[in-house]
């Protein structure tokens, strides 16, 4: 008769015996085939931001919170606006309030806690607006840190969370060093800008893009020679977002400054 | 309202969507984490090293890291924006995330200290289960237990001297086996942190390292401390009683048997403190001396808005002053209440340091965010991640141990080995 432990025993040495010809087999993830394929993606989506064009009204974060369903009085947003004012002194003196939803309609700059500073006109020496928005990183550590990869890239380069799938731990949203991600606040999941993916799919522009009245943002192919946005980053001196984190980020920037973070 | 806006506020140049989106329950999962390894690591310098005056403790180590063991997952949860979807952490891991391993090495760790608290327990499962089956009329509650430790058995009832040498081998392999996973499990904890490259107060190598060594730190603190209460509880029955009580006969026999134990734990606490301590000085000096961009924020924080929380309650209250408490000669129990009571505290502090201290600043590094810790909930989600929140945690792991104790009694039973 089999005793239980030789039972145990020989079930054991079958599991390991069935287990060792599986090892011939590797398991794929449809990244790397897709990579060994070669990426056949004729689309890859860039940004690019005008900050030489942007007056600060903040059209765009109107128009994107009302396209996209995030409730227009919640303190968070998928793109924003920032303000900054260099003075003589070599200070930077910046601020965003409510992400420029309502444009900057004061000259003070909003310190946070309620407190406003006046700046004289005279002690400025240069200021300008930056919008901001997710850059659609090339290697996005936002996707890398998704525990269940609710977060993903498709292939033409748009980092989009997948709202059934989002746990809402939070570690993309600390993981981005750009602070464009945030919890909706009727979802409860993870949220972010997602480039209006469902209106560039149809041959729409963005909803900010389409909101600008100054022609400051644009979205183009980045993979097409002819795509007028691919032939200004291509051509012109433009730049990039904390590019020290080796994100490759994909929204580009005509006319930034090393002050802007 | 958003989440992370009930108890954030913001100063100065911060960008629309920064808030303190970990808050206190991922303070309490690090803390939490760190007792169970540390507690582990206790037990096991006992059955791998044989150092045979912690005997006493070992055992109580053991059960009590696996009462924490299900508390290190709920902070977790708790903290979850989807709570009915943390599963999937386990059933549909990615894994490039540091969480993602979460499932495996928390269910790695499970099995070992289960499994090594059956071959502890083995001979006095077996001979519980068979007095009570002998038994003619059992109680209702009899019943119960003749179910719970018959189906403990796992239908082994051999305690043959070969049969228990052969436990005691298994004991020391897991125990082996379970050092590295257990340094793992939380060393990990302190790689979901020390990987976010956006973070600049997280970003560091050491991390992980920092983690361990305090998480060895905290347990065996909180050991002692238990054991301590549990020991004090026994003196007072053998006093009240006036009778024999468990394996030893008076108070003094206790007595003698308390301050020996704790002496001998308190050496090993020492040792990994100072080892806590010199790595978390290393990383400060090492951001000041290097000084690279994002020193200037992290420098206003550490030495401006943190100077209480770092320097005063982490490193005054809860490091150097039950160091010098430990060093003093002549150590007495009531001296070690107070210095065990202040390194959980100051074990604490790191780990809140650690999480809060790493939000708030922004990431423009031009501002600032503080943490209002919601006390009084108004809501579900300032109970969960509230004071009340953080108790629930803090309560649950003595509860646990207290029915785990019905079945694993950590006094008065002989070892199998």
């Amino acid at each position: 008769m089999i005793t239980r432990r030789d039972f145990i025993l020989y079930t054991m040495k079958g599991i390991a015996g069935l287990a060792l010809p599986l090892t011939a087999f590797e398991i794929l993830s449809p990244n790397k085939l897709l990579a060994a394929k070669g990426d056949t993606s004729k689309v890859r989506w860039a940004f690019l931001v005008d900050t030489f064009k942007c007056v600060g009204c903040g059209f765009c974060v109107k128009a994107c919170k009302l396209e996209n369903d995030v409730p227009l009085d919640a303190n968070v947003t998928k793109t924003w606006v920032e303000r900054y004012v260099l003075t003589k002194d070599g200070r930077v003196h910046s601020d965003t309030p409510k992400g420029a939803l309502h444009g900057f309609t004061t000259s003070k700059i909003d310190l946070g806690l309620g407190k406003f500073q006046d700046i004289k006109k005279e002690d400025i020496e240069k200021a300008f607006f930056v919008p901001k928005l997710c850059n659609h990183c090339e290697n996005p550590p936002c996707v890398q840190v998704c525990p269940v990869g609710a977060t993903y890239q498709t292939p033409d380069g748009v980092v989009l969370v997948d709202r059934k799938w989002c746990i809402g731990c939070g570690y993309c949203i600390m993981a981005c060093p750009y602070g464009v991600r945030f919890f909706h606040p009727v979802h409860k999941v993870a949220d972010k800008c997602t480039f209006c993916y469902h209106r560039i799919t149809k041959g729409l522009k963005t909803a900010c893009v389409q909101a600008c009245p100054f022609g400051a943002r644009m979205l183009g192919n980045i993979r097409d020679p002819n795509d007028p946005v691919s032939k200004i980053i291509r051509t012109e001196r433009v730049g990039v977002l904390k590019d020290e984190y080796g994100t490759r980020p994909q929204v580009y920037y005509r006319g930034i400054t090393r002050e802007v973070i | 309202m958003v989440h992370g806006e009930a108890w954030t506020v913001k100063e100065l140049f911060v960008t629309p969507n920064e808030y303190i989106y970990w808050s206190i329950q991922i303070v309490m999962y690090p803390f939490m984490t760190g007792l169970v390894a540390g507690a582990f690591v206790l037990s096991s310098l006992y059955h791998v090293f044989g150092i045979k005056q912690l005997r006493e403790i070992a055992r109580f180590a053991l059960v009590f890291s696996l009462a924490l063991l299900p508390v290190a997952m709920m902070p977790l949860q708790l903290h979850l924006q989807q709570p009915q979807r943390g599963i999937e952490v386990f059933l549909t891991p990615h894994f490039t995330s540091a969480i993602a391993a979460f499932g495996i090495v928390f269910s790695t760790y499970g099995v070992i200290v289960a499994s090594e608290i059956w071959f502890v327990y083995r001979k006095y499962i077996v001979e519980r289960a068979l007095a009570l089956r002998n038994k003619a009329d059992k109680s209702a509650g009899e019943k119960i237990y003749h179910l719970i430790f018959s189906v403990l058995t796992l239908g082994s009832y051999d305690v043959s001297e070969k049969a228990l040498h052969q436990d005691e081998k298994a004991i020391k392999i897991l125990a082996g086996i379970g050092i590295p996973v257990a340094c793992f499990l939380h060393g990990y904890a302190g790689f979901i942190f020390g990987s976010v490259k956006a973070n600049a107060l997280w970003m560091t190598p050491l991390m992980p390292v920092i983690f361990i060594m305090s998480a060895v730190v905290s347990g065996i603190a909180l050991c002692m401390l238990t054991y301590i209460v549990v020991m004090e509880i026994r003196k007072f029955l053998a006093a009240r009683r006036r009778t024999t009580y468990g394996t030893y006969h008076s108070i003094e026999e206790i007595k003698g048997i308390e301050i020996n134990v704790i002496r001998m734990t308190a050496k090993y606490l020492l040792f990994f403190l100072i080892f806590a301590i010199s790595l978390e000085l290393l990383d400060l000096i090492f951001r000041g001396y290097t000084a690279v961009k994002t020193w200037d924020i992290l420098r206003s924080i550490i030495y401006g808005k943190d100077f209480m929380d770092i320097f005063v309650f982490q490193y005054g209250i809860g490091n150097l002053i039950p160091f010098i408490l430990f060093l003093l000669p002549g150590l007495t129990i009531r001296r070690t209440v107070v210095g065990v009571i202040l390194v959980l505290f100051g074990v604490f502090m790191m780990r809140w340091n650690v999480v809060i201290g790493g939000q708030s600043f922004s990431l423009t590094f031009a501002g600032f965010m503080h943490y209002h810790l919601p006390i009084i909930p108004h809501d579900m989600e300032t109970f969960k991640e509230g004071l009340m929140g953080a108790l629930m945690v803090i309560i649950t792991p003595f509860v646990l141990f207290w029915i785990l104790n019905k079945i694993f009694p950590v006094f008065g039973v002989e070892e199998s080995h």
